[in-house]
C-alpha cells in the first residue's frame, strides 16, 4: 500500500509517495535522495541514521515514514544548510572526532541533540546528582553518546568535540 | 638507502580534507552514489549448513508487481571463472555453509526486493554439518603457506630439549574468538552494465582499492580491464573486510548484467555480513616457554589451531609474530587448520600480529610472575640484535625505548600492588609489546600533472578513514618541493593509475613511494618552472628498495584495569600506548589510527565475541546488538605518543606504516591488568564477568 506524505527535510517541504512498509530512513535515503543519514544496522543498534526529528534526536530507521506526515527533520548536512558549519562540525574536524566517517553525520546531530538535552537538564545514566543542572563532564558526554557506535574508535575525540562545542575547555 | 625527503609538509598536523564533507554527510559512499531510476537488490541466502539445492521455486516472488529479475543456481549466468569458491556465485547447487548466496532479487524497491527475496522457496537436500573448532579433532591438517606467504612451520634448535633442561618451563593454551570486522557501512555496491557503453560496467563498490577489486570482478566475470570501472572515493571503514571482494560484489554485477541499462542498489544488511564478509577465525595457542632464573628465554614456541571454510582456504598466519619477536635458541612455530562447514574466514585489522600476539604476550605476563621479573624488565632481557628469524639487522627495533618510555609516561613504577582494592574495585596494570611489519606493496602507480599553476597528482589509492586524501598531498608536496596547498590528491577510481590495496598497513609506504618517484621524474622532466599539461608517472617498483634489513613497526601498550569485587565488572579507565613507527606524516590523522587501534583492542579483550551455534551453524549473535562493540562509554583515557624515530631504509617518507598496530598486544595488556588486579588469569578472549567471578573472594 502507498501512501503521500510531506517532510520538510533540512528546511525544504518534499511531498512524496512511500509504501506504508518504509522506514523514515528509506524515505530519506532512497526515495529523496538525501542521503546524510548513513545506514550501519538498520535495527536501531548502531545511530548511524539519527537525525534531530521535530527538534529532537531520533532513529528514522526506526520510524515508518508515513507515521510522521508532516514532521521536519534536520540532518548534518541542513545543521550546514547555509554553508556555515554548526559548531559541532567545527569541534569534529578540530578535534579529528571521526576516521571514515560513516557514523559522523550520526554523531553529529546526536551531539547536538545531547547538548540540547543537557540546556534542559535532563539527566542520564551517569548523572550524579538529579538536582543539580547537568554539566559537560567526559562521564556525561560519553554516556550521552554511547547510542553512536564508532567502529574507528574516535570516542577519545568525539567527547572533546562535544565539550568544545557546548563552551567547555577540554 | 632510501633518499629520504626532507620534511616540511610532512609532519604537520593538518586536518583532513574530507572532513567537511564527512561532517555534513555528503560525502558519497557506495550506495548512496546518485544514479537514474535505480533497481534494488536483496540476496537470498541458505538456511542449511551444508546439502544441495534440489529446487528453487520463484513464482510467489515473480508473481509480486515491480519485481524486475529473480537469479537462481539454475538461471544465473555461468562465470568465467569459478576457481574461487566463494566468489563462484550461483554457479553450483552445492551449500557449503548456512547463510551462502542462493539467489538474488531485484526489484523497483528495497521493500519489495525483500519481500520477494523472502518468498522464493528454496528446497534442501540437507546434510549433517560439522562446524565446531577444537585441538582434538582428527583431521587438522598443515595448509601448504599461511597468509601473506609465510611458511606454515618454522623450527629451530629444540624446543622439547630446552623444555625439559630449564629452570623455568611454563606451557599453556590460550584462545581468541571468532570476530567480525564490523566497519560501520555495511558492504555495498551500485553496479550499471550498459552493454553498448564503452565501459560497459561500473562498480561504486565499498571497497578497500579499486585496482584489485576490478581484477578479481574481471577473472570472475570474464572481462578485460578496460571494460570495467570500479569507483569508491570513500569507504565506511573496512578493517580488512573490504581488501578482497566478496560474494556480494559478483552478485551485484550479476545482478546489473541481467537488468541491462537499469543501475542496481546492493547492500547487505548487518544480519548478513555475519556469513558473507569475512571474520577472524578463532584461535587456539599452545605456547610454551622456558626460561633461566633471570628471564632469558631458552625456548619459545606456538603451535596454532585455526579455522577456515571447506570451500576455501584462509590460513590466518597466526604464528608468524612470534619467528621475530623475542631472542631465543630454540623456536617452533605450527599452524594447523580445521576446514569446516562455516564461512569463509579473511583480513581482519593485523591478520596474524593481532591475535599471535595474545597467547606469547599474555605467556610472558605469566612467565615474569614466576620468575618475580618486571614484565618490562623481562621483555627487555630478551631483546634481540638481529632478526632472530632471518638474521638480518633491523632497519630500526626501538620496543625497549617504547617500553622505558611508555613505563616512564603510565607511571608504571608505582604500579598498585597485586589485587590492590580501591573501595568497591580491584586495580591492576599490565602490559604488552606490539608489533607489525613494514611493508610495501609490488605494484602502484602516481601521476603528476601540472595545471592552473596547481599540481594534480592521481592514483586509485583508498582512503579508508585512515587519512589519504589528507596525508598523500603531504608527501607530494614534499617531493615536489611545494606548499602542500598547492597539491590536489585523486583517489579512489580505476580511471587512474594502478593502486594496491589499502591493506598490511603498506598503502602510505607504497602510494607515497610511486608518487615521489613520478615528483622526481616530473622534476627532471620539467624542472622547476614546468607548464600547463606537463606529466610524469612514477612506479613504486622504481624506489629504492631495501632488501638486507629486517623492517618492522613496534609499541608497547599499558593498561589500568578495574575489577569490581562483587559482579566482575571491568573497566579500562587508561590506556596508554608508545610507538616507533617511523617518521609521523601527519600526527592528527596518526594519533586517531593508533588510538582507534587500541580501542578496537580494547574491545576484542572485552567485548566482542562472535558466538557459534553448533547446532543451527552459524553466529547467533549476529547484529550490532548482540555481538557487541566497545562503545563511547567503555573508553576512558586513550593516550597514543610515538618516539621520533628514523629509519633510512624503509622508503622516501621514512613511515613505516601504523594502520593495526594498535590493535596489536592491547587485549593481552588487558588480560595481564585484569589478572594484576585480581589474580585471576583469563587465558580466552573475551574476558567476561563470568569468568572472573569464581575467582573473586
Amino acid at each position: 500500500m502507498d501512501a503521500e506524505i510531506t517532510l520538510t527535510v533540512d528546511g525544504a517541504a518534499r511531498t512524496l509517495t512511500v509504501d506504508t512498509r518504509t522506514t523514515l530512513l528509506d524515505a530519506l535515503r532512497e526515495r529523496l535522495g538525501v542521503t546524510s543519514p548513513k545506514k550501519g544496522c538498520d535495527h536501531g543498534q548502531c545511530g548511524a541514521c539519527t537525525v534531530l526529528l521535530d527538534g529532537d534526536r531520533a532513529l528514522p530507521c526506526l520510524a515508518l515514514a508515513v507515521a510522521h506526515d508532516g514532521a521536519e527533520i534536520t540532518t548534518a548536512d541542513g545543521l550546514a544548510a547555509d554553508g556555515e558549519l554548526h559548531p559541532v562540525q567545527q569541534a569534529f574536524i578540530d578535534r579529528d572526532a571521526f576516521q571514515c566517517g560513516y557514523c559522523t553525520p550520526g554523531q553529529v546531530c546526536s551531539a547536538v541533540g545531547v547538548l540540547a538535552e543537557v540546556d534542559r537538564g535532563w539527566p542520564s545514566h551517569a548523572t550524579e546528582d538529579l538536582t543539580a543542572d547537568p554539566q559537560l563532564t567526559h562521564d556525561e558526554v560519553a554516556e550521552r553518546m554511547s547510542g553512536n557506535l564508532c567502529r574507528c574508535g574516535a570516542y577519545v575525540n568525539i567527547v572533546p568535540a562535544v565539550q568544545q562545542a557546548g563552551g567547555v575547555q577540554a | 638507502m632510501t633518499d629520504l625527503l626532507e620534511p616540511r609538509a610532512i609532519g604537520r598536523d593538518l586536518a583532513r580534507r574530507d572532513g567537511v564533507a564527512k561532517v555534513r554527510g555528503t560525502a558519497t559512499y557506495a550506495f548512496e552514489t546518485p544514479v537514474e531510476h535505480p533497481a534494488y537488490a536483496h540476496p537470498v541466502q541458505a538456511t542449511v549448513a551444508r546439502g544441495r539445492v534440489t529446487a528453487v521455486d520463484t513464482s510467489a516472488a515473480e508473481a509480486l508487481d515491480g519485481v524486475l529479475v529473480v537469479l537462481t543456481p539454475s538461471t544465473a549466468e555461468r562465470l568465467a571463472s569459478t576457481d574461487d569458491a566463494e566468489l563462484a556465485v550461483l554457479q553450483t547447487d552445492e551449500v557449503g555453509f548456512r547463510g551462502q548466496l542462493v539467489g538474488v532479487v531485484v526489484a523497483e524497491t528495497s521493500e519489495l526486493a525483500r519481500q520477494a527475496a523472502d518468498l522464493v522457496r528454496v528446497a534442501y537436500e540437507e546434510r549433517q554439518h560439522d562446524s565446531v573448532l577444537s585441538v582434538d579433532r582428527d583431521d587438522l591438517y598443515a595448509p601448504e603457506q599461511v597468509n601473506a606467504g609465510h611458511e606454515t612451520d618454522t623450527a629451530e634448535g629444540d624446543v622439547g630439549a630446552a623444555m625439559a633442561s630449564a629452570a623455568v618451563a611454563l606451557e599453556r593454551t590460550y584462545s581468541t574468538a571468532m570476530y567480525h570486522n564490523n566497519p560501520l557501512e555495511p558492504h555495498a555496491t551500485t553496479a550499471l552494465w550498459d552493454p553498448a557503453a564503452e565501459v560497459p560496467l561500473t562498480l561504486w563498490d565499498s571497497t578497500q582499492g579499486v585496482h584489485p577489486d576490478r581484477a578479481t570482478v574481471c577473472r570472475v566475470l570474464g572481462l578485460e580491464e578496460r571494460q570495467v570501472r570500479v569507483v569508491c572515493p570513500y569507504i565506511g571503514g573496512g578493517f580488512g573486510s573490504k581488501g578482497t571482494p566478496h560474494a556480494n560484489v559478483v552478485l551485484a554485477a550479476m545482478a546489473a548484467r541481467a537488468l541491462p541499462g537499469r543501475p542496481v542498489k546492493l547492500a547487505l544488511t548487518r544480519q548478513q555480513m555475519f556469513s558473507l564478509a569475512g571474520y577472524r577465525t578463532p584461535t587456539i595457542q599452545q605456547v610454551q616457554l622456558a626460561a633461566d632464573r633471570s628471564g632469558r628465554l631458552s625456548a619459545i614456541a606456538i603451535d596454532v589451531v585455526e579455522q577456515t571454510s571447506r570451500i576455501k582456504e584462509f590460513a590466518e598466519q597466526t604464528g608468524v609474530p612470534t619467528r621475530m619477536m623475542y631472542a631465543s635458541p630454540n623456536r617452533r612455530t605450527t599452524h594447523r587448520l580445521a576446514a569446516l562447514d562455516v564461512p569463509v574466514p579473511s583480513w581482519m585489522r593485523a591478520p596474524g600480529e593481532c591475535p599471535g600476539m595474545f597467547g606469547p604476550e599474555v605467556a610472558l605476563d605469566e612467565l615474569a610472575d614466576e620468575l618475580g621479573l618486571d614484565p618490562v624488565d623481562l621483555r627487555i632481557r630478551n631483546e634481540p640484535e638481529v632478526d632472530p628469524e632471518t638474521g638480518k639487522p633491523w632497519s630500526s627495533r626501538h620496543l625497549v625505548e617504547c617500553l622505558r618510555e611508555g613505563a616512564q609516561r603510565f607511571g608504571w613504577a608505582d604500579r598498585p600492588a597485586p589485587r590492590h582494592r580501591d573501595g568497591a574495585w580491584l586495580v591492576g596494570t599490565g602490559v604488552a609489546s606490539s608489533v607489525y611489519p613494514t611493508m610495501r606493496q609490488a605494484t602502484s602507480t602516481a601521476r603528476i600533472r601540472y595545471a592552473d599553476g596547481r599540481y594534480v597528482a592521481e592514483i586509485g589509492a583508498a582512503d579508508l578513514g585512515t587519512g589519504t586524501w589528507t596525508t598523500l598531498p603531504q608527501v607530494a608536496a614534499d617531493a615536489l618541493g611545494v606548499d602542500v596547498d598547492d597539491v590536489e590528491v585523486r583517489i579512489g577510481d580505476t580511471e587512474y593509475p594502478i593502486a594496491s590495496v589499502a591493506g598490511g598497513s603498506s598503502g602510505l609506504n607504497t602510494w607515497g613511494s610511486a608518487l615521489v618517484v613520478a615528483a622526481r621524474e616530473f622534476r627532471g622532466k620539467f624542472g622547476r618552472r614546468p607548464e600547463d599539461g606537463d606529466e610524469a608517472t612514477g612506479d613504486v617498483d622504481q624506489a629504492a628498495q631495501d632488501e638486507d634489513h629486517a623492517a618492522y613497526a613496534f609499541g608497547a601498550q599499558f593498561v589500568e584495569a578495574r575489577v569490581h569485587a562483587d559482579t566482575g565488572e571491568v573497566r579500562v579507565p587508561r590506556l596508554l600506548g608508545v610507538f616507533a613507527c617511523g617518521r609521523i606524516v601527519n600526527p592528527r590523522t596518526a594519533r586517531s589510527q593508533f588510538v582507534g587501534g587500541m580501542t578496537m583492542g580494547l574491545s576484542m579483550a572485552l567485548h566482542e565475541n562472535s558466538v557459534w551455534d553448533p547446532q543451527v551453524g552459524q553466529v547467533a549473535n549476529h547484529d550490532l546488538a548482540e555481538y557487541h562493540v566497545t562503545v563511547n562509554a567503555d573508553v576512558g583515557d586513550v593516550q597514543a605518543h610515538w618516539l621520533d624515530e628514523h629509519d633510512p631504509y624503509v622508503n622516501a617518507m621514512g613511515s613505516k606504516g601504523i594502520g593495526e598496530i594498535g590493535i596489536v598486544g592491547t587485549a593481552a595488556a588487558v588480560v595481564n591488568a585484569v589478572h594484576r588486579a585480581t589474580g585471576v588469569r583469563v587465558r580466552d578472549l573475551p574476558v567476561t564477568l563470568d569468568k572472573l567471578l569464581t575467582g573473586l573472594d
